[in-house]
């Protein structure tokens, strides 16, 4: 259920997410969708790709601090109150978000990225909750 | 190994000698340089006023700025013809300042540095690997010497180019390394991005460390890059002086022992010039007392140590000056507190999730300094929280120990320039009025 998402520590320097982006491209890694989060003087960007495990590899190769980090794509109806049920769900269940940002792709749904503390029990919150998540080969099908 | 009975004297047979070179000496400078004679005349002395090694303390000082003033060799003692070779200081805050040494000298430079090298535990068998840059620098031409004269095997790699270093050291069998702390750290690193693991891949087995301090956080990050059981040991030297071969560690660990048979140190209190008693801290005042073609008479290094007399496990019978908590050249002024570099990497090298580079960067802002230390993050991390943490770690122990408030960057890895001699750890953005 849950999806590796590539995260790379920036800091703050012209120049600096293009390096990412370029060494990215290079090796023909696809960006299905991100968010930049930062302080003034460094920022983390997290990204939903193609093949995560390509994309940790070139950068750290490269010198960048990055990582893949398990998190849950979770698919919402384009329906008002969707996304307010969902979170009340999981909150419900003891766990805590950690941050979450839209999946940027044009589906019939709408998807949220999620990183939360308890994984497992999320998982098992909306599984018994019967909402549906994304998985590896859907994201890599987009 | 003990290099030289000279090392394992009586004091009181190390007196004489030292009694005996210092009166030669100063006779020799009264005569000859005369920018000391006019000191001593100032002071009210000739050589006769002094007799005994306890007249030292009457004699004047000479500075480092005595030293520029009279540029380039007025305080040598021998006529041009009869020097046999010229260093240099680099002279990055002014002129550079010349090291002279006649033939006797260059003999005497071989013997000093080669028991500092045994002390540090090298002997005839090792393949010597001297990464100081060779050219003015005495760091790498006394290196070579001592370890020639040891017995060694030298290669001469000079420095730069680490993976040339690593291919030497790994196919030619190096078993001793000279470099500066913060070089043998890069090769280190270097190492293991080529796949090479130290202590397992490599042979090294002494590290011989010099032209930078050596503080304990840094042994103890070298003992985890080079190996458990490697000889780490530091020297101190100072090209006006000689260069390397001053003094140096034993493997005991308890202080650089001086080669007090060519140099006397002196503590002083550099306000007042008074002599201190053994175990104050205070000034190094070094009298070269073999010196044939620049013998200084009681010149201020400006580094502040202290001297112990106690014989040592070692069995070497010289004295031993405690290893410096930093160059008084490297003293930085923050908002009128006195700060050395070294602190701040002990802090540095105290946490866990940083690497062990680092930068000072200096700005003035309005009418106060604004310190920022740049480190590189040593873990990965999905989390601001983690980083925050690190960033209040690192900015709570520097307030603790300097009483500052500074501000701390986090980098990714290598991202901070990394050295081959003397690593610049600092970046004074601050214009001086």
């Amino acid at each position: 259920m849950t999806l590796k998402q590539l995260s790379v520590f920036i800091e703050n320097r012209k120049g600096r997410l293009a390096e990412v982006l370029n060494i990215l491209k290079e090796h023909n890694v696809n960006i299905l969708s991100m968010s930049l989060a930062d302080t003034t003087e460094y920022g983390l960007l997290r990204l939903i790709v193609n093949d995560p495990e390509t994309g940790c590899r070139v950068l750290l190769d490269a010198g960048f601090s990055s990582m893949l980090t398990d998190v849950l794509i979770i698919k919402i109806p384009h329906v008002a109150g969707s996304l307010q049920s969902i979170l009340a769900r999981i909150t419900e269940g003891g766990v805590n978000i950690e941050y979450m940002y839209g999946l940027s792709v044009e589906t019939s749904d709408a998807s949220i990225v999620m990183k939360t503390n308890e994984l497992e029990v999320a998982c098992r919150v909306l599984r018994e909750a019967g909402i549906a998540t994304m998985t590896t080969e859907e994201i890599r099908a987009l | 190994m003990i290099f030289s009975k000279q090392e394992t004297l009586s004091r009181a047979e190390l007196r004489a000698i030292q009694k005996e070179r210092l009166l030669e000496t100063v006779g020799r400078v009264y005569e000859r340089v005369a920018p000391y004679r006019e000191k001593m005349q100032a002071a009210g002395l000739t050589p006769a006023d002094i007799t005994s090694l306890d007249d030292l303390k009457k004699l004047p000082f000479i500075t480092k700025q005595d030293l520029r003033e009279h540029y380039p060799f007025g305080f040598c003692a021998l006529p041009r013809e009869q020097f046999a070779r010229v260093h240099s200081s680099s002279g990055t805050t002014g002129k550079p300042t010349p090291t002279v040494f006649a033939k006797s000298d260059l003999d005497v430079w071989s013997e000093c540095v080669a028991r500092i090298a045994s002390a540090g535990g090298a002997t005839p068998e090792d393949m010597a690997q001297i990464c100081f840059g060779f050219g003015m620098f005495t760091g790498a031409e006394g290196l070579q010497r001592g370890l020639e004269r040891v017995g060694a095997a030298i290669v001469p790699s000079s420095a730069g180019n680490s993976e040339k270093q690593l291919l030497y050291m790994k196919d030619f069998g190096t078993t001793l390394l000279v470099a500066t702390p913060s070089y043998a750290m890069r090769l280190s690193e270097v190492a293991r991005g080529l796949g090479l693991e130290p202590a397992r891949d490599l042979t090294v087995r002494t590290l011989v460390l010099g032209s930078e301090l050596l503080t304990d956080a840094m042994r103890e990050e070298m003992r985890l890059a080079w190996g458990r059981d490697v000889n780490i040991t530091t020297n101190y030297g100072m090209s006006e002086l000689m260069g390397p071969g001053i003094s140096g560690e034993c493997l005991e660990g308890g202080g650089l022992h001086v080669n007090e048979d060519f140099f006397i140190p002196e503590i002083i209190d550099p306000k007042t010039g008074e002599v201190l008693p053994e175990g104050e801290l205070g000034e190094l005042v070094i009298t070269c007392i073999k010196r044939e073609a620049m013998p200084l008479v009681r010149y201020r290094t400006g580094d502040l140590t202290r001297l112990f007399y106690a014989p040592c496990r070692c069995g070497r019978t010289t004295c031993r000056m405690e290893n410096l908590q930093g160059r008084s050249d490297d003293m930085l002024k923050v908002n009128g507190v006195r700060l050395f570099p070294s602190q701040v990497e002990e802090i540095v090298l105290s946490v866990p999730e940083l690497g062990p580079h680092y930068e000072i960067v200096l700005e003035r802002e309005g009418y106060s300094d604004r310190m920022t230390v740049r480190v590189e993050l040593a873990t990965v991390t999905d989390s601001f929280r983690v980083l925050e943490e690190i960033e209040r770690t690192v900015k709570a122990k520097l307030k603790t120990v300097l009483g500052l408030s500074i501000r701390v960057k986090l980098e990714s890895p290598n991202t901070l320039e990394r050295f081959e001699g003397k690593a610049k750890r600092v970046k004074d953005l601050r214009k001086k009025d």
